[in-house]
């Protein structure tokens, strides 16, 4: 019998390194967005419970024993890195989005200067801290970003857009790298 | 331009999505006859000085947004949730 | 020529350029006027409008007239200010606006009629005959006034656009900008310190002042050097903020790559910088008022402080006998600078009589420069003296009418600067950008003791509104001298005294304006052009004013203010869409099946952000419509493949779904069962339909809404409108679920068979009806299947994880090639879908309600719903409206068009017998003609009738009979079986 075979977002496109900068996919296991239907305490509390993790403030991630619970908008956060317990459907909507997000790793000791050519947002380490997560745009596309690291960055775009993802970090890496030298 | 989104914080105009005048949280009643509705759908004032419009915050948490500010000066006066606006004022 | 011992250029370095193919030296730190300077070249350009030849006035990026163009091809850069352009090893600069070269140009005939085409000549000459402003006035017109030509390529060079955040933006990094950028980083703030030259430090790189005992250029390459090494200052130079915008947002332009020969891979030319700063500092300086005289414009005039910038910052005397011609103190110093370099000065002239000077010159007290002598350099200048008149030989003249502050930035948001009689200039009006003040000479305070406590004042005060202690900052020893001037706009006399160099407007032609009654100075800058050109009228606007107010007997202030409007300095477009063009335009959105399409030939097609395939050719067909019917043939006959996953889906849950969906449908979805499908229909507000689709119920208080590829947006923030604006008391979590899943149709009479060999648990008629939706199994992998059809065919739309969407989709093509189906594009997608009359954002664009298309019924009456109040207005529901009907073709001519407009059988089609239009067609292979659907009015009455439809675009004339547009098993029998 054929067998189904799984393919990431990113193939062969990823890693790529230019200077001071490397982009690298990542596997974030299964990935559900968690929406607050009810109240968010009791869904905090459900969550800790049974993962460890509260339900995130705003532009807040928390994260335990590889078990991270990012802020994703409006009443919303994506458990990452374990299915969610049943008990959780109480209090939230629980949608599967473990095929829905492309997720590359930006790191090395230009990531905050390759981020400023395409980020809206003030990213640099005295304002966006490890933990810290936001919700805005890389060029053009809706973007998740999380600092997971001094120098590290997850970034979520929509799955469809993997090659525009790629093609717009690696061009402002290569800008970057150009004023290195 | 920039907007301080209550759960965000103050982020550029690029992740906003203009809507329009703030007129349309108050959907009349099915029964609120012509004029009612044709204010609700069609009039809007277009005022040199302070309004009062809808955005949302698109490219961030997604959250409708009610916007006071001046078409003068441009100055922003305050940003509130709608779901807040609309839940204290019905 | 170059003077020993003075200059802050790299004498060790010397770097070998070439301007109009000739090559020369020049050291590095030069600009390519200061080094044309040093080789004795005063030549630069052409005037815009006459072709004078002119000379560089300034040592800025306010440069009026030495504008050049840079590098060669398609990389070439037109309108390069030759002030502001570093040299490299190997740079290649070119003159421009002249022809057939910079030294003999016969363009410059324009001077000699230049009696006809003085202020208001486009308005008065080229308005008859009207034709020929078209085809002979404009392109003359064009041809012989002008800057520099792009190159007609493709631009190679990458920009590059950055965001920037900072607590202070300190603009300008001349004395009051570094004194209030050091005063505000030592007091903690996050600091960003922007100038436009390559070296900070502004007028003390030009100057000869001591600041705290040492040169200036000394003290600011020290104050340079400490924020260098602070963690919280940003040091940009190069960069010019070109604007200020709302909220503390500003642009700013980058010269990245200019100073560079050989750039590297990636290598930006120019970066458009967004800089969001909580509080700005304006440190910007001021500019020199040149004195409107006859003949001004000669190479070899120039202001006065540009002139001690070319000797003292670049060791450069452009020339060997120098006048200096002024109305204030400050002129003086150009003279006692050459002096003590050694340049031989032919004479000071100051239109004060009360002035004191010394030096080893003439000086001249109450005279005035009226002319100038000379061909394409100066030569000699006539000065008025109470005594008489005199001729002087020079080949420099320094002129200075006094400074005018660098207030633009504080315009660009409406503020109108304010008028200052002691210093007869405009000052800025504070408040005028929130967040901005001002300080230094852009502040009207004029010597550098002054603009450095007032630097560090501002700078105090922002870091208390920061909420930090302000520092102990020294203010260092420096000169303090009064700015002492009196106004000296134009010297009277004949001929043209020029007051803008880049448009070529003088005097008179202000004045001129002023006879002829356009007195407010906004008419006078549009009829005249003054201030007009790409220097926003930086050198001019003050004068100009001044000389217009002379002319109308009125005061400066009365007469009218001057304003700017972003950008500060010209920003290419190409900088301010870096990363847009190309890839960079707007992001791909690739399907799983991407890839198997691309290898199967399929061409591929823009669907908003989505790539489609179009159709997939096979060996031997020459035409799209072979394989289009070959595929539409697969769904009819056999089974094909289709993805779909560019539909939006929409997971929405929570014990008000249900209430949501009645809302938002005209349709009840409360009612549903659950494992069910309906079709469902989306109104605006004001009666028109916004959107189609399907909505599955999954579980009591849990749907999946499909929404149209064009729509899902839309729709999506339309559902968030409801759910957070109308009622957000509901309980309901929305949620994209579009990339989670790859979704395929499997459509044709042997959809079935195909799926029953994927899927882990059969199904049958009874298991899986029609509009049945549910979880289910594929190869292993738990997937959904709803059986919905957009075909009228036996079809199913199945979803698994998209991570599985390539290999499933792979699988299904190759198991429907069994079946003899396989895979269906875009364009059999659209073919079965006509044939069946379902409509698309076609027929759905925006301006046809419900009962447009037929589907009056769908909206409930039993609840209310978005646009179901407006959607009953007597005009949209009047029989007479264009309605949705089918057409085929019925006479000689067997093809149809989509847009073409329909009339009568008999009528002449011209607009006012318009009936309606042609939405969409195609061949059907199952009706064996083209077929059509659209809007005519009385729509569904007019079956059978026969009419014209007349494409006037593509000379089509058909004879149709309107029919109803379902024109295949109008029953719906077969997508039950």
């Amino acid at each position: 019998m054929a067998e189904l075979k799984a393919r990431t977002p990113c193939g062969d496109m990823l890693p790529v390194t230019h200077g001071a900068a490397q982009l690298v996919e990542l596997d974030l296991g299964i990935v559900t967005s968690v929406m607050v239907t009810g109240d968010e305490d009791a869904l905090s509390d459900a969550l800790e419970a049974a993962h460890g993790v509260a339900f995130p403030k705003p532009n807040r991630a928390s994260g335990k024993g590889g078990i991270r619970c990012v802020w994703f908008g409006r009443n919303q956060a994506l458990l990452i890195g374990a299915a969610p317990d049943a008990s959780l459907a109480a209090h939230g909507a629980l949608v599967d989005l473990s095929d829905g997000w492309c997720a590359v790793r930006l790191s090395g000791g230009a990531s905050e200067d390759v981020l400023a050519r395409l980020v809206p947002v003030d990213l640099r380490a005295g304002h966006f801290k490890r933990g810290h997560t936001v919700r805005t745009l890389v060029g053009h596309m809706t973007a998740s970003i999380t600092r997971t690291g001094g120098e590290d960055f997850m970034i979520l775009v929509f799955r469809s857009m993997a090659s525009t993802l790629v093609h717009e970090v690696s061009e402002a890496m290569l800008s970057v790298a150009s004023r290195e030298s | 331009m920039r907007l301080d989104c209550p759960i965000c914080g103050s982020r550029d105009r690029r992740e906003f999505y203009y809507q329009g005048d703030a007129v349309m949280l108050a959907r009349p009643a099915v029964d609120a006859g012509e004029a009612a509705w044709d204010g609700y759908v069609h009039l809007r004032d277009n005022p040199a000085g302070q309004t009062r419009d809808l955005w949302q915050h698109e490219a961030g948490c997604g959250a409708w947004l009610v916007v006071t500010r001046d078409t003068v000066t441009h100055a922003v006066f305050s940003v509130q949730l709608a779901s807040d606006v609309k839940g204290t004022t019905a | 020529m170059r003077i020993k011992g003075k200059g802050l250029i790299d004498r060790s370095n010397t770097v070998s350029f070439s301007f109009d193919g000739r090559s020369y030296d020049g050291f590095e730190g030069d600009t390519v006027a200061s080094a044309l300077l040093a080789n004795d070249v005063t030549l630069m350009g052409r005037s815009f409008k006459y072709h004078r030849p002119r000379g560089v006035l300034t040592a800025g990026s306010e440069e009026p007239n030495a504008l050049v163009t840079v590098g060669s091809g398609a990389a070439s850069e037109p309108n390069v200010r030759a002030t502001m352009q570093e040299v490299y090893e190997g740079l290649r600069v070119r003159s421009q606006n002249a022809w057939p070269s910079l030294d003999f140009d016969l363009m410059a005939v324009n001077n000699l009629v230049s009696p006809f085409l003085g202020a208001g000549f486009y308005y008065k000459t080229f308005m008859w005959p009207r034709k020929f402003w078209e085809r002979f006035y404009e392109p003359v017109i064009r041809r012989a006034a002008g800057l520099g030509g792009l190159s007609g390529a493709h631009n190679p060079d990458t920009y590059e656009r950055a965001f920037a955040f900072c607590d202070v933006l300190v603009i300008g990094a001349g004395p009051a900008g570094l004194m209030a950028a050091l005063t505000a980083a030592r007091g903690g703030a996050d600091v960003i310190l922007a100038d436009e030259d390559a070296l900070m430090g502004g007028r003390l790189n030009a100057e000869t002042y001591l600041i705290a005992g040492k040169p200036g250029h000394v003290w600011a390459a020290e104050a340079v050097a400490e924020l260098a090494g602070m963690d919280n200052v940003r040091l940009m130079s190069r960069t010019t903020v070109t604007g200020a915008y709302d909220q503390g947002t500003f642009g700013a332009l980058e010269r990245v790559g200019q100073h560079h020969g050989v750039r590297s891979k990636g290598a930006p030319l120019e970066c458009f910088w967004r800089i969001v700063a909580k509080h700005s500092i304006l440190t910007a300086g001021a500019l020199e008022r040149p004195i409107a005289f006859q003949n001004n414009d000669r190479p070899g005039i120039m202001t006065a402080g540009a002139v001690r910038a070319y000797l003292n910052r670049w060791g450069v005397s452009p020339g060997k006998a120098l006048t200096i011609f002024g109305n204030n103190d400050d002129a003086h110093r150009t003279a006692r600078d050459l002096a003590d370099a050694g340049v031989r000065i032919a004479a000071v002239v100051d239109s004060r009589t009360d002035v004191d000077v010394k030096g080893d010159f003439p000086v001249y007290r109450g005279a005035q420069v009226f002319n100038t002598g000379g061909g394409k350099e100066l030569e000699s200048i006539s000065i008025r003296t109470i005594s008489g008149v005199e001729k002087i030989q020079t080949d420099c003249l320094a002129m200075s009418g006094g400074w005018n502050p660098t207030v633009h930035l504080t315009c660009h948001m409406n503020g109108r600067p304010t008028w200052r009689p002691d210093i007869q200039a405009f000052v800025p009006t504070a408040g005028a950008i929130p967040g901005m003040v001002a300080a230094g000479a852009c502040n009207g305070t004029f010597s550098t003791r002054g603009c450095l406590a007032e630097g560090a004042d501002v700078a105090g005060k922002v870091l208390g509104t920061l909420g930090k202690k302000v520092p102990d900052v020294a203010l260092p020893q420096a000169e303090d001298a009064p700015y002492r001037m009196e106004p000296l706009w134009a010297v009277a006399g004949k001929g043209r005294a020029w007051l803008d160099f880049q448009n070529d407007v003088s005097v008179k032609d202000v004045a001129q304006a002023a006879v002829e009654n356009f007195r407010s100075v906004e008419h006078m800058k549009r009829y005249t052009t003054q201030g007009m050109a790409t220097d926003q009228g930086k050198n001019s606007n003050v004068g100009a004013l001044a000389v217009l107010a002379d002319a109308t007997g009125r005061g400066i202030p009365e007469t009218g203010t001057t304003t700017f409007r972003p950008p500060y300095s010209p920003v290419t477009i190409a900088a301010m869409g870096a990363g847009a063009q190309g890839k960079g335009f707007a992001p791909q959105r690739f399907t799983t099946s991407h890839s198997a399409s691309v290898e199967a030939g399929a061409p591929m097609i823009e669907a908003g952000l989505w790539y489609r395939p179009s159709y997939f050719p096979k060996a031997g067909e020459k035409t799209w419509r072979q394989s289009c019917d070959r595929e539409v043939g697969y769904v009819r006959k056999a089974v094909g493949v289709c993805d779909v996953s560019t539909l939006g889906k929409i997971d929405i849950q929570g014990p008000d779904a249900a209430a949501l969906l009645d809302f938002v449908y005209t349709n009840m979805f409360s009612t549903l069962k659950v494992g069910r499908v309906r079709y469902g229909l989306m109104l605006r507000e004001d009666g028109t339909v916004m959107d189609d689709g399907t909505c599955a119920r999954l579980g009591d208080h849990h749907f999946v809404m499909t929404t149209t590829t064009a729509a899902a947006g839309t729709v999506m923030k339309h559902l968030e409108f409801v759910a957070q604006c109308l009622h957000p008391e509901w309980c309901v979590a929305m949620t994209s679920v579009t990339e989670q899943w790859a979704q395929f149709a499997v459509a044709g009479p042997k959809s079935r068979e195909l799926l029953n060999g994927v899927l882990d648990a059969p199904i049958d008629n009874d298991s899986w009806p029609f509009m049945a939706c549910g979880d289910t199994s594929v190869l292993g992998v738990k997937g959904r299947l709803f059986r919905i059809s957009f075909s009228g065919e036996h079809a199913y739309e199945i979803a698994v994880p998209a991570r599985y969407g390539e290999s499933l989709f792979r699988e299904l093509v190759a198991r429907a090639q069994g079946l003899g189906g396989g895979a269906y594009g875009m364009e059999a997608l659209n073919v079965l879908r006509i044939e069946k009359g379902f409509i698309t954002h076609a027929e759905i664009h925006g301006r046809t309600t419900a009962f447009d298309v037929g589907m009056a019924g769908m909206i409930s009456a039993k609840k209310d719903c978005v646009g179901k109040v407006m959607a009953a207005r007597p005009g949209l529901v009047s029989a007479d409206r264009e309605r949705l009907v089918g057409m085929k073709p019925v006479g000689a001519v067997k093809m149809l068009s989509a847009g073409a407009h329909i009339f009568g059988k008999d009528a002449e089609a011209v607009r006012e017998n318009d009936q309606g239009y042609v939405t969409s067609v195609c061949f059907s292979p199952e009706v064996g003609t083209y077929i059509g659907l659209g809007f005519v009015k009385n729509g569904p009455e007019r079956y059978g009738e026969v009419m014209r439809v007349v494409d006037h675009l593509r000379a089509l004339d058909v004879e149709v009979e309107i029919c109803p547009p379902v024109f295949f098993d109008p029953e719906g029998g077969r997508a039950r079986g």
